[in-house]
């Protein structure tokens, strides 16, 4: 099945893809009918909307409009009075930095190429013009030291974003974020703070060969003293960055390759996402999907097709990898009593696995069927496009294994 | 040093140990640079003949401007190169690190401390040295073989002592042990095990002082970051990384290698394709200076250039400091390969005896004055070991407490409230 995303650094907008835009709350309660006539919302981003009640009708016709998203956080949604801005993901990332690099002076950026180049995906577009090269400083190809540099500046007072030109490159910086950045907090006795904001591109991305297309959050996860989170919107990527770097503690968040040009509309004013917090963003009775980043997309579209097949899956988008909202999983385990995970991760030790643990840990009870996690294969991630589409998971694996479970 | 070390003593001695010759070389220094005669005789170096080792290895050194200063003075009236307040001050510091670490020996084989204990003894002229050249907001970076510079840059010998019996009163709550030190009052950024790791954090903090002035516009704010590490340390990519990044933003920082020729059981000629450290130095474009390491007021006067150097923004410099560590690697190492006539060398240029006699016999503190000194600090030291045992054992609510700055990266529970909020959290029984 052909992914839905263009190329990286293609300007395309994602017309095609799930709606990203918000609902006001009150359209959230709207009731459910029963199993076979599923009903769904579409709300606009001009702020019209459209009940689409009788599916069975609809069936015959095209597919069933969006999955719902929800901005659990925002309660005053600007649909009326405010229309927001539209713009990409990277944009947001961007707009994010800039706003707290504003607010705060002892924000600053460090990597490769992060200054006069803009960023290798001008998430620091003219950033250092603005703010001067010492408050976005290019460094030397030296992950392990600048990581390192970071983490002392942070110790010292100020708030450093250190990006990862890719998230691969970090693995040069595990000793520092290891060693220094989970444990300085503990091991000083609480006297040294670590408010370090790590940063990058990372998951599968379009044939960029093995080493270019690495998932670090599972080899981080075991860290003590941080926190992750992944983000997959603009609207969460733009709040998980400022949430991150106004964070006392280290926070490493996981961008990826492929959503940097998703475009969405989102609000005008100032708002944060909770790092700690999952998005629900799709409500459901059947089953719950849990998912991140790119995998996101992957889902809804196979959420579509199980719409369509009359199925009603709970597809929550778990953004904070480390620690795992427990209240939001928990709830929806408890009320559809089935769990699919799909992740990007590799199937072994990946967060899918700590999340299955953690599942059955506290929800045990609740389950009415093993918990199922799609990974992508224990595969270095091959360069042709065919054996890569097959390493990762697609839709189509999604609706199987949906089906599989529901039986 | 005039008496014992001055360079016109050396040619009659058997080890020519200050040898200066200035060459000229890129960058403006005060220090003169050495022609390099050492590397024609590498081929010929053995371990076992110790003689010939410290010829060969010691020609074409270095050594600091005040020797090079004396030289032209007249020997009729020597200078001295310190007051006898700062005389007192640098014997009171040495001799704390001293006792500090022979008690630290005793009490580990009473079984009062445990792990990784690395001593310092021998090496304190180099702590003693530079730190005492250094305000309250200066930081410091060191490595695992760091109770000497917690003590020099002002953190009590009591909160030393209880961190290494690993009570609740020590400087880290007993967390951090033996091999982490911090203390944020002193700006002591650690202690840290793995080596090199402390360097790059160091070159952070120098870069925090730099963006203090330059962004936040504190103009007065000229904190210098002293980066403490080994011989091997030099081998390592975070060194080099660093010393690029540091010069090539004019960091004030000062790199000061405590060269003391063994990694545990790995001789630094064994270990290092160009055994001189502070040739490197230049090759990122910073002064490189060796110093003897076992005379503190060589190295203090090394020092206080290099950190002036840092102060007024002219960058980094990187010292070699030759030392030498009295006892093993750690309190567990055996120390069997090191050759018996090497220790006694080393043992006959103790930094302290060495104080000692400049004082005594330029008249600037009597015997008795230094002996008071002694007792004071061995009633420091007795009474830190007494602080330390009365003190309390962490409790099991400590357990949890430090693990992040914000607790709410606990995350949310399944009963929706942060995990934090658990009491079970405060009493250190939940588990995460």
């Amino acid at each position: 099945m052909a992914a839905i995303f263009q190329g990286v650094g293609a300007a395309a907008t994602l017309s095609s893809s799930p709606s990203n835009s918000f609902v006001p709350k009150k359209f959230l309660t709207s009731p459910r009918r029963s199993f076979c006539v599923p009903s769904s919302v579409v709300v606009r981003s001009d702020g019209s909307v459209n009940f689409d009640l009788n599916s069975k009708s609809r069936r015959a016709q095209q597919l069933v409009a969006n999955a719902v998203a929800t901005k659990a956080d925002s309660s005053a949604a600007s649909s009326s009075s405010n229309p927001g801005h539209e713009l990409l993901l990277f944009e947001a990332l961007r707009e994010g930095l800039e706003e707290e690099m504003e607010r705060d002076p002892c924000v600053c950026v460090m990597g490769e190429d992060v200054g006069h180049y803009g960023g290798s995906y001008k998430v620091t577009k003219d950033l250092a013009k603005k703010f001067g090269d010492l408050r976005v400083l290019d460094t030397p190809i030296a992950e392990n030291s600048f990581t390192g540099m970071g983490i002392g500046a942070a110790m010292t007072g100020l708030r450093p974003v250190v990006e990862g030109m890719n998230m691969g490159f970090l693995l040069l910086a595990f000793n520092q974020i290891s060693n220094n950045c989970g444990m300085l907090h503990y091991t000083s006795g609480g006297q040294f703070t670590i408010p370090i904001v790590i940063r990058g591109p990372g998951g599968v991305g379009r044939q960029l060969g093995a080493e270019h297309s690495q998932r670090l959050e599972s080899y981080f996860q075991s860290i003590p003293g941080i926190q992750m989170v992944a983000c997959s919107t603009p609207y969460n990527a733009k709040g998980l960055m400022k949430a991150a770097i106004r964070s006392e503690n280290p926070v490493i968040l996981f961008e990826h390759v492929l959503l940097y040009n998703l475009k969405e509309r989102i609000p005008d004013e100032d708002y944060i996402c909770n790092l700690e917090e999952a998005e629900m963003v799709r409500p459901g009775e059947h089953v719950t999907i849990l998912t991140y980043s790119r995998m996101r997309y992957h889902v809804m579209q196979a959420a579509k097709t199980l719409v369509n097949k009359g199925y009603d899956p709970e597809v929550i988008d778990i953004r904070s990898l480390k620690p795992f909202d427990l209240y939001t999983i928990g709830n929806s385990v408890k009320k559809t009593h089935r769990v699919l995970i799909v992740e990007e991760c590799m199937r072994t030790g990946g967060i899918g696995a700590s999340l299955t643990a953690a599942i059955t840990e506290n929800f045990n009870d609740y389950l009415d069927a093993p918990i199922m996690c799609l990974s992508s294969q224990d595969v270095p991630t091959p360069y042709a496009g065919t054996l890569e589409e097959w390493t990762v998971v697609q839709p189509a694996q999604i609706v199987t294994a949906v089906e599989q479970l529901c039986q | 040093m005039s008496t014992a070390f001055s360079a016109a003593n050396f040619s009659t001695q058997s080890f020519p140990l200050n040898h200066t010759s200035t060459t000229t070389h890129d960058s403006p220094l005060v220090f003169a640079k050495p022609t390099s005669q050492f590397l024609r005789s590498t081929p010929k170096l053995r371990l076992s003949s110790f003689s010939k080792l410290n010829l060969s290895r010691r020609s074409g050194t270095v050594v600091a401007v005040s020797d090079v200063v004396k030289q032209k003075k007249s020997k009729s009236t020597p200078t001295l190169l310190i007051t006898k307040e700062e005389g007192l001050e640098l014997y009171e510091d040495m001799v704390l690190g001293r006792a500090f670490e022979d008690m630290c020996a005793q009490m580990y084989y009473r079984g009062k401390m445990f792990g990784f204990v690395h001593l310092y003894n021998g090496q304190e002229a180099v702590s003693t040295g530079f730190i005492k050249l250094l305000k309250q907001q200066d930081s410091v970076v060191s490595t695992y073989r760091d109770h000497v510079h917690a003590l020099s840059k002002g953190v009590p010998a009591r909160a030393v002592m209880s961190e290494l019996f690993g009570k609740t009163t020590g400087c880290c709550r007993g967390q951090g042990g033996s091999m982490h030190m911090f203390s944020r009052e002193h700006n002591l950024l650690g202690g840290f095990a793995f080596i090199g790791e402390g360097i790059p954090i160091a070159t952070g903090a120098a870069f925090t002082s730099k963006y203090k002035r330059e962004v936040l516009k504190e103009a007065d704010c000229d904190h210098v970051t002293l980066a403490f590490f080994g011989d091997g340390t030099c081998n390592n990519g975070q060194f080099f990384e660093c010393l690029n990044m540091a010069s090539l933003w004019k960091l004030p920082i000062v790199f000061v290698v405590e060269n003391n020729l063994w990694a545990i059981g790995m001789s630094h000629l064994r270990a290092t394709s160009d055994p001189q450290i502070y040739k490197k130095g230049p090759a990122f474009g910073m002064p490189g200076i060796h110093v003897d390491g076992m005379d503190v007021l060589k190295v203090r006067e090394v020092a206080k250039e290099a950190i002036g150097r840092a102060r007024r923004g002219e960058g980094p410099t990187l010292v070699e400091c030759e030392t030498y560590r009295f006892r093993g690697h750690s309190l567990a190492d055996p120390d069997e390969l090191r050759d018996p006539a090497e220790k006694a060398h080393y043992a006959a240029r103790d930094p302290i005896t060495a104080l000692k006699k400049y004082l005594t016999e330029n008249n600037l503190a009597s015997e008795s004055e230094l002996k008071a000194i002694d007792k004071k600090i061995d009633e420091v030291v007795e009474d830190a070991v007494e602080f330390a045992d009365e003190s309390p054992v962490p409790p099991r609510s400590q357990l949890l407490e430090n693990v992040f700055a914000d607790p709410k990266g606990f995350g949310i529970g399944s009963d929706g409230r942060y995990r934090c909020e658990d009491p079970k959290f405060t009493q250190g029984t939940a588990h995460v």
